[in-house]
């Protein structure tokens, strides 16, 4: 078999397998939507959501997958990169003027506040990782961890809500956060794409039209076509952060993961490939950020809790770790099992039965339990679903650390190289360096 | 850098006779010398101290040499004035009692640790208290006591990891789709010489297997085939023969003479004596982080204080 044989094969199998994982939430969620009682719309938009996050977890799931899966590098900061390339491109993008209390910004075009994005949540992972990078990797974990809440709350804080730098007004909006930029898939629609309102543009009257036979709103239509540049770009980075771990860059992170003296006695300068893995990481979890919270109409620093971090880690350990295919995956299955699926359950059972109203607190829930009538706890329970997603949480991971601990395909042999190392070029014997190693053998 | 690439491994692959060692050697050191990262080290002649002064002056065919050399661990001093030196070519035994400070000598001199005060040279340049990779980089490798192969990675994984001056180990070529081409063509290069290196070593058939999965014996020869491939001028052995059978140590000491042969300078500790005494030319030994005595075998076996020391009852 050749090489490229075995990497397109391979390449396909992956494929197969990402499509077959997202086909069966689809109909999984799709049965969802049934039992509810949702129209087309419905169910076409939850569908929506449903790849919306997939995407996005799938994105940063990529993008730690690179520190910590190939290179071991513990960065529980992944919520505050985040904020560094949404907030950043935020302020580069908000308009000179905003009028009556808005946030000002630099006016600057979009790619021009993405790649700024990136480049700062790049430098900020830089400038951590230079002192950091030399502690052991239990200290890294807390000095990431503490510099996400430091970032957290600086967007936060009352003093950077507005200032000015070198004349420049711009601000972060404090709490009450700073507005994205229009969605620039909205242009494709929209004569004026910051209203919805507007008359639609000649394309997109005839898309409108086109789903609209379906019974599909234009909203869901607008957010589809959004959540398929997510895609894209999903496949951007695993095309990326394949390439970086199938070369010898990737086979010295490797090795630093596994034994960091041993590539340093063989001549690699460690620190400088930590370095250089943590900025490219820190970078793509920014330009995640800017993809997913960007997108949102009002960017808030409430969205970059240390919780996200963590759904980032169970979507990667889920998949496993060390595998970019298995980013993907886990992405799809937190996304649609461990997110989604509980508050799916719950109405579904909310729909079907009628458990009366939820009682307020839990002594009225339970107090019904000595005459054997569940139903209020129940009720209870579904109205707290997104609570009760932590404790499912909790279980997942106590049973997948036992049975599984390196996920789903952790235990992958993808050995790091830029051609198929079980193959050999020269002719066995037939003169050159092979025959006189041939000669030596007993 | 491929002319050092290609250099070496006509070394590696003509059984060599001694002659052909003497001026192989020297080719491949020039090779390496005139590539990029050693400038990192350079002397600049006005500021030469005596030390180096005197460490140029030494004639040449002194690969490693190790001057007053002291390490100290707090109060505890593991290393107190040691000095000595290595001869080009040579199979050079240093042995001394446990706590004798040989594994901290040879972590000074591998950079993993920074020596108190004293100075060691790689071909009259002073490599004191640079770090790991940068001492590598100029031609000094080491294996370990406990053999550490990476065992999550397979042993061709472990093999390519070693070759100096990888192309691909820049981010950039690895990624962009031009660049990456030339990348590929190493990596052939590499695998054909991993694989050769391999079948020296008589582990070829183990390449697929991941290294965590060998034995203790199957990982030391790795990781003196893992050593080997970045083209060293010294190998410091720690033990290599520590719990290996009897068949394979044979084997390895084979290897090892064959390589001295070729060219390659080794530096090897040791506890079995009958080992050193009947490979090693030359024999240091360590006591209390001082050089006791540094002779041929024969003599070290007559010399009272080491008898004392160290060998006692044994000999």
């Amino acid at each position: 078999m050749s090489t490229t044989d075995r990497l397109t094969g391979r390449l396909n199998n992956d494929a197969v397998l990402i499509v077959g994982v997202v086909l069966a939430l689809y109909a999984l969620f799709v049965v969802f939507g049934v039992l509810i009682g949702l129209d087309a719309d419905g169910i076409v938009s939850t569908l929506r959501r449903l790849t919306f996050l997939t995407a996005v977890y799938a994105l940063l799931a990529l993008a730690l997958n690179l520190q910590w899966g190939y290179t071991g590098l513990f960065n529980i900061g992944v919520a505050g990169f985040m904020a560094v390339g949404a907030y950043t491109m935020a302020m580069l993008t908000a308009p000179v003027d905003p009028g009556a209390g808005g946030v000002p910004g630099l006016g600057l075009p979009l790619w021009v506040g993405i790649v700024g994005g990136m480049v700062a949540a790049g430098l900020v992972g830089g400038l951590t990782a230079l002192p950091a990078l030399r502690l052991r990797a239990d200290y890294l974990a807390i000095v990431t961890l503490a510099l996400s809440e430091i970032i957290r709350l600086t967007y936060n804080s009352t003093t950077f809500q507005r200032f000015s730098v070198a004349g420049a007004e711009l601000g972060t909006g404090g709490a009450s956060g700073i507005p994205g930029p229009v969605n620039p898939v909205s242009t494709v629609y929209y004569t004026d794409p910051a209203s919805p309102a507007s008359p639609p543009t000649a394309l997109g009257g005839a898309i409108f039209d086109f789903f609209g036979g379906f019974g599909l709103e234009n909203t869901t239509v607008i957010g589809w076509t959004y959540t398929l540049v997510l895609v894209v770009f999903v496949g951007l980075f695993y095309f990326l952060l394949t390439r970086v771990g199938n070369s010898p860059f990737g086979r010295v992170l490797k090795a630093i993961r596994e034994d960091e003296l041993v590539a340093s006695s063989l001549g690699k300068n460690t620190q400088w490939f930590k370095i250089k893995t943590f900025v490219l990481g820190c970078a793509l979890m920014g330009l995640a950020g800017i993809l997913w919270q960007g997108s949102q109409s009002l960017i808030t620093p409430a969205l970059f809790l240390p919780i996200v971090t963590f759904y980032v880690f169970v979507a990667l350990i889920i998949g496993g770790s060390g595998s970019n295919t298995g980013s993907v995956i886990g992405g799809g299955l937190f996304a649609g099992l461990l997110f989604l699926g509980p508050t799916f359950v719950g109405r579904i059972v909310d729909a079907s039965f009628d458990l009366g109203g939820a009682p307020s607190t839990f002594t009225d829930a339970a107090a019904t339990l000595g005459s054997l009538d569940a139903a209020p706890l129940l009720a209870y329970s579904l109205d707290r679903v997104s609570t009760l997603r932590f404790v499912l949480l909790g279980i997942v991971l106590v049973y997948l650390m036992q049975r599984r601990p390196e996920g789903l395909l952790g235990y992958r042999k993808e050995p790091a190289a830029a051609v198929d190392l079980s193959r050999r070029d020269a002719p066995e014997g037939g003169g050159g360096p092979a025959a006189t190693d041939g000669g030596e053998r007993r | 850098m491929s002319e050092s690439t290609e250099a070496s491994a006509a070394e590696s692959d003509t059984p060599a006779t001694e002659d052909d060692a003497a001026t192989a050697a020297p080719d491949t050191r020039s090779a390496i010398e005139g590539k990029g990262p050693a400038t990192v080290g350079e002397i600049d002649p006005e500021a030469e101290s005596d030390v180096e002064r005197a460490a140029r002056e030494t004639p040449p065919g002194r690969p490693l040499r190790v001057d007053d050399l002291r390490k100290e661990f707090g109060g505890l001093t593991a290393v107190d004035g040691a000095s000595f030196d290595v001869e080009e070519g040579s199979l050079t035994g240093l042995i001394g009692p446990n706590g004798a400070g040989k594994s901290t000598t040879f972590n000074c001199i591998t950079g993993v640790h920074t020596p108190t005060s004293g100075s060691v040279h790689l071909y009259n340049e002073e490599i004191t208290g640079l770090r790991p990779h940068e001492i590598a980089d100029r031609g000094l490798v080491r294996t370990f006591q406990i053999a550490r192969e990476l065992g999550d990675m397979t042993v061709l994984e472990n093999m390519l990891l070693a070759p100096k001056a990888q192309r691909g180990e820049a981010l950039w070529r690895s990624v962009l789709p031009g660049a990456r081409q030339s990348v590929r063509a190493q990596e052939r290069e590499l695998r054909e010489r991993a694989w050769e290196t391999l079948e020296f070593f008589e582990i070829d058939h183990l390449a697929e297997e991941y290294a965590g999965n060998l034995s203790g014996g199957q990982r030391k020869l790795l990781e003196m085939a893992r050593a080997l491939l970045t083209d060293p001028e010294v190998v410091l052995l720690d033990e290599p023969l520590a719990g290996v059978n009897p068949t394979l140590e044979e084997k390895l000491l084979d290897r090892i003479h064959e390589l001295r042969k070729q060219g390659y300078t080794f530096l090897l500790v040791e506890h079995d004596m009958d080992v050193i005494m009947d490979n090693c030319e030359r024999i240091i030994v360590m006591h209390r982080g001082r050089v006791l005595a540094d002779d041929a075998p024969a003599a070290i076996k007559e010399n009272e204080e080491v008898i004392e020391a160290y060998l006692g009852a044994n000999v």
